[in-house]
């Protein structure tokens, strides 16, 4: 069964999210920020990451900047899924190594799509 | 249901078939509702019934066709089936490229091209290996029987949601621009694609003959008679060695003889050996 992660501050979002990969058959576990996914990565390495951009405590950014830094082995596909749909900020993300970005509001055809140019389903 | 909420359904959905060929079965009529709500609030026409009426009495074919092209299914993605789709962009283009070495020549038609996604993750798939058609002649041709459809497959402009179904986010930046909440194919992709109307059950007009044609999810919405009339139409406009694609739930099997299923590419077909007709 593969994994994700989903960091975001909304309960909501988390929710859907959830709800859309477990149907997918997805494991999924949940951070409310960029810290709080560090500890998770820290523990077991997911498939892919959902990550939103403006989170509190840790942004989405610093997380995947701190994440990459890491070199870990096998390293998680990370997508952005985040209401920052500026030209500016994907090619900011894609530069740090973001390998795929989602433009809130997404639906399940989206996210999997991209799961799917991934090759992760 | 009402009798008379029921007959306009059959009125409305027969207006669909009779244009397009596409069938809504009694389980879906839902959708005739969803899809004609904004017309019906544009044109001040109060519910289905009295707009079934006035369709039945066909004395504005503006509006006739504006409801056909609100019920039409124009369902579609970038590199829509991604498996089937890595095959044509991969070993099915490198066989025709074989094929063609003489003459560098590539026609591809995107039959039912709906919003023009399809055509133009062809012509992305080309520009991706620029280098190895380069010196070539391509044409790409996307036809669909909406003229709304076309229109904004010609402009290239999707919205966010449009965008981010199949395209990845690295095409996405490179092929196209941001102009506010949308997305437009920029000048070089735009240039590859040529759009033109075309209903699949009138006789192919002088398209030239195709190295591939897609023709995906249309004749799941078609009885039988319809899609070998629409197969057998798409016969004589296929080149020599080429191929046919269709939609995954979808063959030719059945439906005609002047097409079989290719050997080496599954979901894909080719001609039959002199069954291409005139």
């Amino acid at each position: 069964m593969k994994s994700c992660l989903i960091v975001d501050d909304s309960k909501v979002i988390r929710k859907v999210a959830r709800h859309i990969l477990e149907t997918m058959q997805f494991e999924v576990t949940e951070a409310a920020d960029g810290k709080e996914a560090l500890d998770h990565v820290a523990q077991a390495t997911p498939d892919v990451i959902l990550l939103d951009w403006n989170m509190p405590i840790m942004s989405g950014m610093d997380f995947l900047r701190a994440y990459r830094s890491m070199n870990a082995v096998p390293s998680a596909k990370v997508i952005f899924c985040t209401t920052e749909n500026g030209i500016g900020h994907i090619q900011a993300a894609i530069d740090e190594g973001a390998d795929e970005y989602v433009m809130k509001p997404f639906d399940r055809e989206t996210i999997e799509s991209k799961l799917q140019i991934l090759g992760c389903i | 249901m009402s009798i008379g909420e029921a007959k306009a359904y059959r009125t409305l959905s027969a207006a669909l078939e009779r244009h397009t060929g596409q069938t809504v079965p009694t389980n879906r009529h839902w959708r005739i509702d969803m899809a004609l709500k904004p017309l019906m609030r544009r044109n001040s026409v109060p519910d289905l019934q009295t707009l079934a009426a006035l369709i039945e009495m066909d004395t504005d074919p503006k509006l006739t066709r504006a409801c056909v092209e609100a019920m039409v299914n124009n369902e579609t993605s970038f590199f829509r089936d991604q498996p089937n789709f890595a095959l044509l962009a991969g070993p099915v283009l490198d066989h025709i490229r074989e094929l063609r070495s003489d003459t560098k020549r590539l026609r591809i038609w995107s039959a039912a091209c709906s919003t023009g996604q399809e055509a133009y993750s062809i012509a992305i798939t080309i520009l991706e290996n620029a280098e190895k058609w380069r010196g070539w002649t391509i044409q790409i041709l996307g036809t669909d029987v909406s003229a709304t459809a076309l229109a904004q497959a010609r402009e290239g402009r999707y919205s966010q949601f449009e965008i981010q179904r199949g395209l990845s986010v690295t095409h996405m930046i490179r092929h196209f621009e941001q102009q506010g909440e949308e997305w437009v194919a920029k000048d070089a992709l735009r240039k590859m694609v040529t759009f033109t109307e075309h209903n699949m059950l009138t006789p192919v007009r002088h398209f030239g003959r195709f190295d591939v044609i897609l023709c995906r999810n249309v004749l799941m919405y078609l009885n039988d008679d319809k899609r070998t009339h629409v197969l057998e139409a798409i016969a004589p406009s296929m080149e020599e060695g080429g191929l046919l694609m269709l939609g995954a739930a979808e063959t030719v099997i059945g439906q005609t003889q002047k097409f079989r299923a290719s050997r080496a590419f599954r979901g894909f077909y080719e001609l039959t050996p002199g069954r291409q007709g005139a």
